[in-house]
């Protein structure tokens, strides 16, 4: 076969840097969210009326003077529900629209008021007369365990091994808990919901969610009609990192009965503190641990506990508490093991799903037992930590404890790499030396490594649609059932596209994920968009290419292999036809040019109750060595130095995925610094704004900031292009802060004690820690 | 006397007039809902994300500024005589690119792209003033703005690669200057204004004699300088204000007055306009000043308003009465001038008479040996409300401690200087025992509470350690640091 050569590459190929697809629009304030569709004569505004009390019986509810306030147009309550008063997420049946008999977290909706104006909506919402018989309630884990209230679901263990016995017969042997906070989503957009009512039973809803088959599927479940009924769209929304997941579908509901009840359109946004006071966040935990280990710092075995808050109802607990053990060993072999999750009720919101969705605490559990081992012996956390990591295939330190082989681990190689290229071992003497000194500014320095596991654990999840049509003007309309909320899943899905043909970027239109057009979609969760829908839009690419083939090779007599395409052309034998003259002539001769593709991820499953499987399909591995600067007099601190290093296999657009290793380790490090939530003895957020609710901001970035791609690294399995997936991984690269900020407390007592910094380590934790030291030193 | 009754300003290109203005009508509400300016975006209506930054262009004594504000806290009736620009008057003919877009786009600065037109707007008033700035001068113009996806890295580059893609001096808000000055020129009013319905109105003194009219003809008026918290008692609380005083425009409200002794503050002047004058005056509050809100909150807010807003976390007021300083306060009886820290009677209640509006503050200059500190603790660095402001000022002579003013925020119920702090240093030796001392009398001083943003214990502890701070900072023996640098 003759090789036609390929001079020139296409705009926008797979592994290219390109930029985000709307990032002209961004800039210019031209990209639309929800809440900037031009809305139709007649919208009206709806706002929820919610609890005041933590728990309680709902005695009366008297809605009157909300009914009178100016400009309100109607009031929805449950009797106005016309399915099921029901929006959990895993069926459950535990998370109503709005509770009849029982309120169960401060904050939480009871009724919507429909109005003519936001502001008269929101204003008519306070009014409500709710007659309550307080009950006694439980803010956190402990407490509410303490008080005998319910798990919201089954718990889950993993065990291998014999955990007794590793425990009693290691040489070292020592017991501890930390404590890792919860965190706020912050996306910059809140929730917002926009429903258009149509004939029948028809409803179109335009908002904010990471999942919307689900959104679609809960509208037509609370309204009591098919999902054939619904349609749930997205453009665009303005972050979501797990928050959008599911707690959306309050919003599309009430939007939904709203607009169908009155006819008109309705929209629905609540303002940032309802937003945070009325939506579930990343879950605390409460981790419990015993550890045994030898005289080198090896593990021999690990029990631990996870007790997570998850608010009122399940909502996803169940599996981010699963996904919390499932990463409790991190990068490390535990020989014998034992884990057990407690999702705990409580009354608080319902927590939910947030980028590394429950993983993340998993990890600070290993690292926190990585430093325990370390202080004990006297060690550097970095020699403890290698000591301990995965072995490679064959050498029996591979097996996980739900019973996976560990077969792609570069973990050795990205931190021994990190390990030159941060200089680590020079600065962390250079740092002993100088905080030896004994000043009042001391300094730590942390390397800390991240194994994380890539698939939806609900094993049904991994699966997804796309849809492409060649128009026969040669233009390309790329749909896909993942949802665009800032990573650049559309731009990597439509390099994907464009490779596949052979053609420029700029041919292809990105559209709005809809549920007319790819149905029973998955939630953009899990870090799978790329990996689902890249694959599923190439699925649709390969069908479209073999009729092409199959239509160029009978039109010229040629056989198929001498057909090929590229760039913006295909050639056919000898001849060569641009990509759109080539399409108008299969167009002409009936050649179908669209198709539906699909894609379901290979080789995993999970049997819980059996705590053994495959639930991951590959591991995404990392590395960051972080070094910080503390003020012993006032707990200040100040990140002086990050360097990374992240392996994202075959990249499909390096720029981007460094924007999200960037973008994810700020969002960690903040996580385990500055963001708290803090609760009122009443069950009341008081941290519900960026006012009183503080995420990192661009003077709290490290002062020196290296963020490096493992550009050797390749997805052993079979994933889109070789890439990896890349958003919740790199989120655990900010526990070097935590431990940086550690080492530098540490130092105060000369290393002699593990200071067990409870996350998030605020300047008020640092410094009680120091102080806890010094007295205790 | 004569009145007004619309609200006249520059809205991008076009001049609008607008009769009826509600007194809480928010500038972004009207942007986006009124004007269908959909650029710039509502994250949390209370200035503390920077989704929804606007410039805003104002005549200062002739001449045109523009500076960034929060339209969602901004009110519109406020703005009289100004020009509004959004995010939709940057891309030039043809929608080509502004510099400023150019480089974030070039260098990925928007992922969720929510925030990015508010990052724009940022940049682009950094820009204009200052084309090539330091990171540290970056990070400062974007304190006010928050981005959850990028990590900010991006946008710290492209802010820094700006200049490459054009010179301010093309710039069309450059070249438009003499033209926009006289269109606002012709905007001004000669008549006080009144607008807005009954329960909802908005009032706009001509001067400040006919301030002093307004507040006898109605005691109970909001007086609103900056909004950047009365805007929050709107989106965040509902709370009924009319009617609504604005002073904002009041020129002789902006006097910035040096002399050998004193520094004098009109009560209208915002904490960027104070800066310079600060930085010289008292060196010692350079960084401080820094660190108070963001700057778009810097650009609205004014020291007069942080001080008659009576907030114990207020920034402003420790380290003013640790200066010694003075209010003086105007009303159309007259005026009077009492020291700052008697001003702050209890929570929520402040020296102030029906009538009584604060007119400037008096900052006494430092005194030869004086040695002052300001000292602010939060969660996070930037743009955060102090769990505990310090400003501590403190006369040695011959080596012994003549005199020692001790004030804290965050404290107690209102700013409150430390008297028993302050007695045990005085007559004391410039030495670390005297201030270990100090930091143990200042239990008998404070008894703070917890809350969400430090427990009472942290209060203490941190508070008894900034004495000791303050003597290390100034002991001219200590080689090593020990604060934090800045930068």
């Amino acid at each position: 076969m003759k090789d036609l050569g390929n001079t020139t590459e296409i705009k926008g190929a797979a592994h290219q840097d390109l930029k985000h697809e709307s990032a002209i629009k961004q800039v210019q304030g031209r990209a639309d969210y929800t809440d900037d569709i031009l809305e139709p004569a007649g919208t009206l505004h709806a706002y929820l009326g919610v609890s005041t009390v933590a728990h309680a019986n709902i005695r009366g509810m008297d809605l009157s003077r909300v009914r009178a306030a100016p400009g309100v147009v109607d009031v929805l309550t449950a009797d106005d529900i016309p399915g099921v008063n029901d929006v959990s997420p895993t069926g459950k049946h535990d998370e109503p629209v709005f509770p009849t008999e029982k309120v169960e977290f401060h904050g939480q909706p009871l009724f919507a008021v429909i109005a003519e104006s936001r502001d008269a909506a929101r204003r008519a919402a306070e009014l409500a007369d709710v007659d309550y018989e307080v009950l006694p309630h439980a803010l956190d884990a402990i407490s509410a365990r303490d008080a005998g209230m319910p798990m919201v679901t089954d718990p889950l263990k993993l065990e291998r091994g014999d955990v007794e016995s590793g425990l009693a017969e290691a040489p070292h042997r020592l017991q501890g808990r930390v404590v890792v906070g919860g965190q706020d989503h912050m996306y910059l957009e809140g929730h917002i919901a926009f429903a258009i009512p149509g004939e029948d039973d028809d409803v179109v809803v335009h908002c904010s969610t990471q999942h919307p088959s689900e959104a679609q599927h809960m509208v037509s479940h609370v309204l009591g009609v098919p999902s054939n009924a619904v349609v749930v769209n997205v453009r665009r929304m303005g972050g979501g990192f797990g928050g959008k997941e599911s707690q959306m579908n309050l919003f599309c509901a009430v939007a939904a009965l709203g607009a169908k009840k009155l006819n008109r359109p309705v929209k629905i946004r609540p303002d940032r503190d309802q937003d945070m006071t009325a939506t579930g966040k990343r879950h605390d935990f409460v981790i419990d641990y015993d550890l045994g280990f030898d005289n080198e710092g090896r593990i021999e075995a690990v029990e631990s506990q996870f007790a997570a808050r998850c608010g009122y109802s399940s909502d996803l607990s169940g599996p981010v508490t699963d996904r919390a053990l499932f990463h409790a060993d991190n990068a490390y072999f535990y020989p014998n093991v034992r884990l057990t999750s407690c999702p705990q009720k409580t009354n608080t919101v319902s927590n939910t799903a947030f980028r590394g969705f429950g993983g993340p605490h998993g990890v600070v559990a290993a690292e926190r037992m990585i430093e325990e081992i370390a202080y004990a012996l006297g060690k550097d956390p970095l020699e403890v930590r290698k000591a301990n990591f995965y072995g490679q295939p064959g050498d029996s330190r591979t097996l996980t404890p739900y019973h996976q082989e560990v077969e792609d681990n570069v973990i050795g190689r990205i931190v021994e790499e990190l390990e030159e290229s941060s200089d680590y071992q020079a600065r962390r003497a250079a740092i002993i030396a100088e905080n030896t000194k004994g000043g009042i500014i001391r300094r730590g320095i942390a390397l800390t490594p991240v194994k994380f596991g890539i698939s939806f654990t609900a094993t049904w999840y991994n699966q997804a649609g796309a849809l492409i049509h060649i128009y026969n003007d040669g233009s390309i309309h790329l749909n896909h059932g993942g949802t665009e909320m800032g990573q650049g899943l559309n731009t990597k899905v439509a390099q994907v596209v464009a490779e596949a043909f052979q053609v420029d970027f700029d041919r292809i239109k990105i559209t709005k994920t809809t549920t007319e057009k790819v149905p029973n979609t998955s939630a953009t969760a899990a870090s799978s968009g790329s990996d689902l829908n890249g694959m599923a839009a190439l699925d649709a690419c390969e069908q479209i290419k073999a009729r092409l083939v199959k239509f160029a090779a009978e039109s010229r007599g040629v056989a198929e292999s001498a057909v090929r395409f590229g760039p913006n052309q295909i050639r056919i034998g000898e001849e060569v036809v641009e990509f759109a003259t080539f399409i108008r002539e299969a167009y002409m001769a009936r050649v179908h040019l669209s198709a539906a593709g699909f894609y379901k991820t290979p080789k995993i499953h999970w049997d819980r109750a059996a705590g053994k499987g495959r639930p991951f399909y590959y591991y995404a591995y990392g590395a960051s060595c972080s070094e910080v600067s503390i003020d012993t007099l006032t707990g200040e601190y100040r990140v002086e130095r990050t360097d990374i290093l992240h392996d994202v296999g075959r990249s499909l657009n390096p720029i981007l995925d460094k924007g999200q290793v960037e973008g994810a380790f700020i969002q960690g490090m903040g996580w385990l610094t500055t963001e708290e939530l803090w609760w009122d003895k009443d069950g009341r957020l008081r941290t519900h704004a960026p006012s009183t609710y503080k995420i990192p901001l661009a003077s709290d970035r490290p002062r020196s900031f290296n963020v490096k791609l493992a550009d050797w690294s390749e997805n052993r399995e079979m994933t889109i292009k070789r890439s990896k997936a890349v958003g919740e991984p790199p989120f655990m690269l900010g526990i070097s802060v935590l431990e940086a900020l550690s080492m530098a407390v540490a130092s105060v007592a000369d290393y002699r004690e593990c200071p067990r910094l409870e996350a998030p380590a605020t300047p008020e934790r640092v410094l009680m820690a120091v102080e806890r030291l010094k007295a205790g030193g | 006397m004569a009145q007004g009754h619309d609200i006249r300003f520059l809205l991008n290109g076009v001049e609008k007039r607008v009769s009826d203005v509600k007194a809480t009508l928010t500038l972004l509400d009207y942007l986006r809902l009124d004007q269908r300016l959909t650029g710039s975006k509502e994250g949390c209506a209370e200035g503390d994300c920077g989704a929804c930054t606007v410039l805003v262009g104002r005549l200062h004594q002739g001449q045109l500024h523009y500076e960034t504000v929060n339209a969602c806290i901004r009110f519109l009736a406020s703005l009289n005589g100004c020009h509004i620009v959004t995010i939709e008057h940057l891309s030039g003919p043809q929608g080509r690119l502004h510099p400023v877009q150019e480089a974030m786009v070039d260098y990925h600065g928007s992922q969720c792209g929510f925030c990015t037109p508010g990052f724009v707007m940022s940049l682009y008033a950094l820009w204009m003033s200052n084309p090539e700035p330091s990171v540290q001068e970056v990070e400062t113009a974007i304190q006010g703005n928050l981005c959850r996806c990028t990590g900010y890295e991006p946008i710290v580059k492209a802010a820094m690669a700006v200049t490459q893609y054009g010179s301010p001096a093309h710039d069309h808000l450059v070249r438009e200057r003499t033209d926009v000055t006289a269109r606002l020129m012709a905007l001004q009013p000669s008549a006080r204004i009144v607008t807005g319905p009954e329960d909802d109105r908005a009032i706009l003194p001509l001067d400040v004699a006919d301030l002093a009219q307004v507040l006898a003809e109605n005691p109970k008026a909001t007086i609103v300088a900056g909004s950047t918290d009365v805007g929050l008692w709107v989106t965040k609380f509902m709370r009924p204000i009319s009617p609504v005083v604005f002073i904002t425009h009041l020129e002789e409200l902006k006097s910035v007055e040096v002399t050998e002794e004193a520094l004098t503050l009109g009560a209208g002047v915002t904490y960027s306009e104070s800066e310079a004058a600060i930085r010289a005056a008292f060196p010692h509050l350079g960084d401080y000043w820094d660190r108070i809100a963001g700057w778009q909150v810097r650009n609205m807010g004014t020291i007069g308003g942080n001080i008659a807003n009576g907030s114990p976390i207020g920034d402003t007021p420790p380290v003013l009465i640790a200066l010694g300083a003075e209010v003086v306060l105007q009303s159309a009886r007259g005026s009077r001038v009492l020291p700052l820290e008697d001003f702050f009677i209890d929570y929520g209640k402040q020296d102030r008479e029906a009538g009584d509006f604060v007119a400037a503050i008096r900052i006494p200059r430092a005194k030869p040996g004086q040695m002052d500190a300001a000292y602010k603790i939060s969660k996070r660095r930037d743009e955060d409300i102090s769990s505990v402001a310090a400003g501590i000022s403190v006369c040695v002579t011959d080596g012994v401690i003549t005199t020692a003013r001790i004030a804290f925020g965050g404290m107690a119920a209102t700013p409150k200087r430390a008297a028993t702090a302050e007695a045990a240093l005085v007559g004391q030796p410039f030495a670390a025992a005297s201030f270990d001392a100090a930091a143990v009398a200042l239990g008998q001083d404070f008894t703070p509470l917890s809350d969400w943003r430090a427990s009472a214990d942290y209060r203490m502890t941190v508070a008894a350690n900034l004495l000791r701070r303050f003597y290390l900072e100034q002991d001219s023996t200590q080689g090593a640091p020990v604060r934090l640098a800045i930068a």
